[in-house]
């Protein structure tokens, strides 16, 4: 599956496809030898030592109704955490990322996994996820166009779009 | 009245040209109906059982005379020549062609109006009370409010795929008119002890097959701290509302299952991140909304016109004109005017074209140009001087808004029904017509005084009919409609649930049955009651044994 990278911030940002140097793992599949790898939280739970042991990067994917909580005191060990959307209408990972991002400070890679979709991609992008698992015959090109479509945005989000309502504020002070 | 500035009109024109890009990938096959369909819902388009259907947002139920002359034009090129005032404070467009919503979009975009958010599992079109800005009773404005939500909440990135749709109300004075406690959020302006300013929080009301009033979270929030106690509440509900089954995933539900405390408490929580964060508003914004909303230029007018009082008591039609469809103004001289979108034997909250149109130059003669739009589906014409009544009430006479019964038995709410919808069991709009063709006669209506009739064809409950004086619902028993009746419903500031009466009745007996009742609250009444006055004295049991008596 391509994986998209973003870099850069707010309406300046950029997207490209990406060698995924992560390994994700089952929770009960041997290591790879010394790959970055991505495992459940189940797997955190039980091997969380084990794994921080080898030395390599970690990485936890957390299902849709796993909250942020769940891993927010670990985040400092953690390289990687990747958010399931089961289904584009499940937007609950939304939440999970900006609290992620914002509330807990994470400063990682927040990857989106699963149905994600073209439609998708700016409110995914808003909320603090910077890389993108996409099945999209020529994703690059599909994220560069999503990311294009407004310039306007209404409210703060993760990212940093400045938002209509600040915009028109800097505008009068600054004339 | 809010005017986009480029910020919006940008916003609002990107919106359309990626729906155009939506609807030609749609057109050509590379989109399935499936993959479409949840990019069209958040446009307001639906299919329904025979078309396509438009809704078109009408924030907070205010329009200006150039945006009725769009929605007239809109009915006129793209559809049936009608168009349709829902209970939501939108309009829709039955037939219009997926190729043609484009430039409908186009249209509206034009006069500062989109269909943005009237669908699909997000923050729904916000809606507010109908008199806001005109009201006498009113604390402060409450679209100032609505406006900002609107813009909030326009395309949230975290919002946009809640466990299902959410609506929010708001109202600006202690009479509500906009039915608050029966939406996920709703907001009343309230003053506190110091005589500030703010807003009491209900969550969780909502109609539907689970009825429940709201319940309150939050006694007093200050006003700068809206959007950040939204945001809390939203994402609260986003990460915990269920989502395994549709008919259980409305806040209401996750609120009635961790109790509203513990639901307070996780808002509470979440609040704590967010306040003062950079979701409240930055300086100058609310300024600079609140400007648009400044009252207009009122003219300095005596209390009461002389030629007012002179044509009533000359006029007996005017004067039961006056009676019910007017409603007090907050400057001297002037009154709010509903135009009744109920005529006898029509159907609620159909408009032409042409009437659209009269109903925008009214606006410009008598009314400073705005007109606004009720969630009992009516219009209003919100600032008439006193002076002009008599002359605007024989202009609206000769277009038919004249019908003298705003709040009576035939002023009834009805969904579109078993003629529409796809998910009916049964029809409501000739129920409507049924009743109010019963109760034609103006002097017997004026004499039942207020008494509101609502009715859903099927449990969805579009019709309000948990909250209707008399709530009808539309069943299905074995092919058949039959209806269901509820009494004592009512969606004010003293909110309560309709009860059932008893067993449903056949589709020919309804109209027999609201008169059976109505009969029986006539024998009961005492002084000045109203229907539902009596009906909360006498209880349900009266009412109960006169119906399947006669039955
Ligand atoms: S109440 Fe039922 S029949 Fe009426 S509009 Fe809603 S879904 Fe359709």
């Amino acid at each position: 599956m391509p994986l998209i990278k973003t870099s850069g911030a707010g309406t300046t940002a950029s997207a490209d496809v990406v060698a995924d140097p992560w390994v994700s793992v089952g929770d009960d599949d041997p290591l790879p030898a010394a790959a970055p790898v991505i495992v459940s939280l189940t797997r955190w739970e039980r091997d969380r030592d084990a794994l921080l042991a080898t030395g390599r990067p970690v990485g936890v994917r957390l299902a849709s109704h796993q909250l942020a909580t769940s891993i927010a005191g670990d985040l400092d060990h953690l390289a990687l955490v990747a958010l399931e959307f089961p289904t584009f209408r499940d937007g609950r990972a939304y939440s999970t990322a900006r609290q992620l991002r914002e509330r807990f400070g994470f400063k990682g890679e927040l990857r989106a996994v699963g149905n994600v979709l073209r439609d998708q991609l700016l409110f995914m992008h808003r909320c603090g996820f910077d890389t993108f698992e996409i099945a999209h015959p020529d994703a690059a090109a599909a994220f560069a166009k999503a990311l294009a479509e407004f310039t306007v945005f209404y409210q703060p989000a993760t990212d940093q779009r400045t938002p209509a309502p600040r915009l028109r504020h800097l505008r009068s002070a600054a004339e | 009245m809010y005017r986009y500035d480029e910020f919006d009109h940008a916003f609002v024109r990107q919106r359309v040209d990626q729906f155009r890009d939506q609807v030609s990938r749609r057109l050509s096959g590379e989109l399935s109906e499936d993959e479409f369909k949840p990019l069209r819902l958040m446009n307001g388009l639906y299919l329904q059982l025979h078309a396509y259907m438009l809704r078109v947002a009408i924030p907070y139920g205010t329009l200006s005379s150039r945006q009725m002359r769009c929605l007239a034009h809109i009915a006129r090129t793209y559809d049936k020549d009608y168009g349709h005032f829902t209970t939501r404070q939108n309009i829709q467009y039955n037939w219009p062609a997926l190729k043609d919503v484009p430039d409908i979009l186009m249209d509206l975009a034009a006069v500062e109006m989109h269909a943005l958010q009237t669908s699909g599992n997000c923050i729904r079109n916000v809606t507010a009370d109908q008199y806001a800005g005109a009201a006498a009773d009113e604390i402060e404005d409450p679209r100032v409010w609505c406006e900002i939500i609107r813009q909030w909440s326009s395309l949230h990135p975290e919002f946009s795929f809640l466990p299902r749709k959410f609506k929010i109300a708001v109202t600006g004075a202690p009479n509500d008119r906009a039915a608050v406690a029966v939406h996920d959020i709703g907001l009343r302006m309230v003053r506190n002890e110091a005589g500030e300013v703010g807003f009491q929080v209900l969550v969780g009301g909502g109609q539907g097959r689970t009825p429940v009033i709201g319940s309150m979270i939050r006694a007093f929030l200050p006003k700068r701290y809206l959007l950040s106690y939204l945001e809390a509440i939203l994402r609260v509900y986003n990460l915990l509302g269920r989502r395994d089954n549709i008919f259980k995933a409305r806040i209401k539900i996750l609120v009635q299952q961790v109790g509203a405390q513990v639901f307070a408490d996780m808002v509470e929580d979440e609040w704590q991140h967010l306040k003062d964060g950079p979701v409240e508003l930055p300086d100058g914004e609310l300024e600079r909304i609140q400007a648009y909303f400044a009252p207009p230029s009122f003219e300095p007018l005596p209390t009461l016109h002389a030629g007012f009082v002179e044509a009533k008591d000359r006029d007996p039609a005017f004067a039961a004109w006056a009676r019910s469809n007017l409603a007090d103004h907050r400057e001297p001289g002037y009154a709010i005017v509903n135009l009744s979108l109920k005529p006898v034997g029509g159907v609620p909250g159909d408009a032409t074209s042409a009437q659209m149109d009269t109903v925008a130059d009214l606006a410009d003669r008598f009314s400073l140009g705005e007109i606004r739009v009720s969630h009992e589906q009516n219009l209003i014409l919100p600032h008439v001087r006193q002076k002009d009544l008599h002359s605007l009430w024989q202009e609206l006479t000769a277009v038919g808004f004249a019908t003298a019964n705003i709040g009576l038995i035939s002023d009834i709410i009805a969904c579109p029904g078993l003629d529409y919808c796809s998910l009916a069991n049964a029809r409501s709009i000739p129920i409507a017509q049924q009743i109010s063709t019963r109760f034609a006669e103006l002097d017997r209506m004026h004499d039942i005084g207020e008494l509101k009739v609502k009715i859903s064809g099927c449990i969805n409950a579009c019709g309000h009919h948990h909250v209707g004086h008399i709530g009808i619902l539309g069943v299905d028993k074995k092919g058949e409609e039959f209806y269901q009746i509820t009494l004592g419903g009512d969606a004010t500031e003293t909110a309560e649930l309709g009860r059932l009466v008893g067993p449903a009745l056949p589709y020919d007996k309804v109209a027999d049955a609201v008169e059976t009742l109505v009969d029986t609250y006539l024998e009961h009444r005492q002084g000045g009651e109203r229907f539902l006055d009596t009906y909360r004295r006498v209880g349900l049991q009266p009412f109960k044994e006169k119906l399947y008596a006669t039955h």
